[in-house]
């Protein structure tokens, strides 16, 4: 029986994408601290192990392997759109950050860097400015942000001008977030992105982005240069952020408004009992 | 002109860099070498069997070394960037190429994941990084901002930048680098400058 988070050991964790595996070697990672090597046979199936060879659970889904290594409690988290014909999953690869993923799941919700960080791509100075929006709690769990918009100078690779994009925001699962946002053609429509934050350990990450994305003209290679360029742009920042484990106490940072759905976050990632890649409220006090 | 590109590879962003910086238009012709893998195509290794990134064809001629490409451009629209009287180019090319195998790599292997032995590469990368600094430092007392003696910043400038400014990416820091900090941000300011992922371009702010 592991120590780790039980949230965390139990749920599932994409570990690497299947394109990558169909083309190169076996992969090796690291998930909450166990080495894992991940392999493509002859066949094209996908085969996740530990090197210490202890049995775990493998899927794979939407191009990614997925694992748990505890007892699944529930499948790998449902993405409906995924099933929409039109929508190819693309997956943009493995991107290292040196920080918690918790972190890395606040920064994808957080509209107020946009601006700065993604200047001239999905903001612009001096279009800063957060509007107003709304946070909910979902359902079955997880947070829920509406009404979010933003003017976006390059919204996506297929937009030829600046237009204020609509977004909602979800976090269904502590370390898998999403976006719909307005795609630049099809403007009734929702492109989706999801990012899953593979934990290394408590305080590295593997971002494994996933596009959803309407056909707009763009190619998948567009898309992944796209959201590199806009995910590596992410990167210093998130490792610049200290302490490298989220704080979870209110009042531990100093929010503003435009900080809702980060709040939301780490309110509810307390009133589950996170404590891997955290600084749990209590532990603050102690 | 046409240039084989990924945005985040650091010697195709020197080309882009340079390029900028001389006002020249370039067609880019964009790669996915991650997760994709369009440098092992058949095509693209046709046209560089080395399978390496960047790729310039400027009319007839095919370049398939990034430093090369550099010079080429640099002597065709801007003579003042090669300065090919002074012996010191060849050695600061040397040492960004040193710093592109070490600092670059190590950047490639904390960002995409790219297999390889990250403490040496990291080692070797403090070592050129305290040399640089070093020389820079006392260069500046010498009343100079570049790499190479003079006014005017060279290729040499450019093919250290693109492994020194993201080099934070791969674990390594400026922090204790003040001359390099300041080297960076001149050549940021420089005219024509043009950023890339993890290099920020000067703030209206700052």
């Amino acid at each position: 029986m592991s120590t780790i988070d039980p949230i965390l050991w139990n749920d599932w964790h994409p570990v690497a994408e299947t394109c990558t595996l169909l083309s190169g070697p076996p992969v090796e990672t690291v998930l909450l601290g166990v080495p894992l090597v991940i392999a493509a046979d002859a066949d094209g199936a996908f085969h996740a192990r530990r090197t210490d060879d202890v049995p775990l659970h493998q899927d794979e889904r939407y191009g990614l392997v997925w694992v748990c290594l505890g007892t699944p409690e529930r499948p790998v988290l449902a993405i409906p759109e995924a099933d929409e014909p039109d929508r190819p999953a693309v997956t943009v690869g493995s991107i290292r950050v040196q920080t918690a993923g918790p972190r890395v799941i606040e920064n994808f919700l957080d509209l107020g860097h946009l601006g700065y960080v993604h200047a001239r791509y999905l903001g612009d100075d001096p279009h800063t400015q957060v509007l107003p929006y709304k946070v909910d709690a979902l359902p079955e769990g997880g947070i829920i942000a509406t009404g979010c918009k933003m003017f976006q100078p390059q919204a996506s690779p297929a937009a030829t001008e600046g237009f204020m994009v609509d977004y909602v925001y979800k976090v269904e699962r502590p370390l898998a977030t999403c976006l719909y946002k307005a795609n630049p053609v099809h403007r009734d429509r929702f492109d989706v992105i999801f990012l899953f934050a593979q934990p290394v350990s408590e305080e590295e990450s593997i971002a494994h982005p996933l596009l959803l994305c309407l056909p707009d003209g763009t190619t998948a290679a567009d898309l992944r240069t796209f959201q590199q360029l806009i995910f590596m742009q992410d990167k210093p920042i998130l490792e610049n952020q200290v302490p490298k484990r989220l704080p979870l106490a209110d009042g531990a940072e100093l929010p503003i408004a435009a900080d809702k759905s980060s709040v939301a976050y780490r309110r509810w990632l307390s009133k589950i009992g996170m404590t891997y890649g955290v600084i749990p409220a209590q532990a603050r006090a102690a | 002109m046409i240039l084989y590109d990924a945005h985040h590879v650091a010697p195709a962003y020197a080309v882009r860099l340079l390029a900028g910086f001389l006002g020249l238009p370039l067609e880019l012709q964009g790669m996915d070498v991650y997760p994709g893998h369009d440098d092992r195509s058949d095509e693209f290794l046709a046209l560089n069997p080395l399978g390496t990134l960047p790729v310039l064809v400027d009319g007839d001629t095919v370049f398939t070394d990034w430093q090369e490409i550099l010079a080429h451009l640099a002597l065709a629209h801007g003579p003042d960037w090669y300065p090919a009287t002074d012996p010191a180019l060849v050695g600061w090319l040397g040492i960004a190429r040193d710093l592109a195998a070490s600092a670059g790599a190590a950047r490639l292997m904390q960002t995409f994941c790219v297999p390889g032995d990250l403490a040496e590469a990291k080692a070797q990368a403090e070592r050129l990084l305290d040399e640089v600094e070093r020389r820079m430092w006392f260069a500046e007392r010498a009343g100079h901002g570049w790499l190479l003696a003079g006014t005017h910043p060279t290729i040499a400038d450019i093919a250290a930048f693109v492994s020194i400014a993201p080099c934070e990416d791969g674990g390594l820091s400026l922090r204790d680098r003040p001359a390099l900090r300041r080297w960076c941000d001149r050549v940021r300011f420089h005219p024509g400058f043009v950023p890339m992922s993890g290099v920020f371009p000067p703030m209206a702010n700052t």
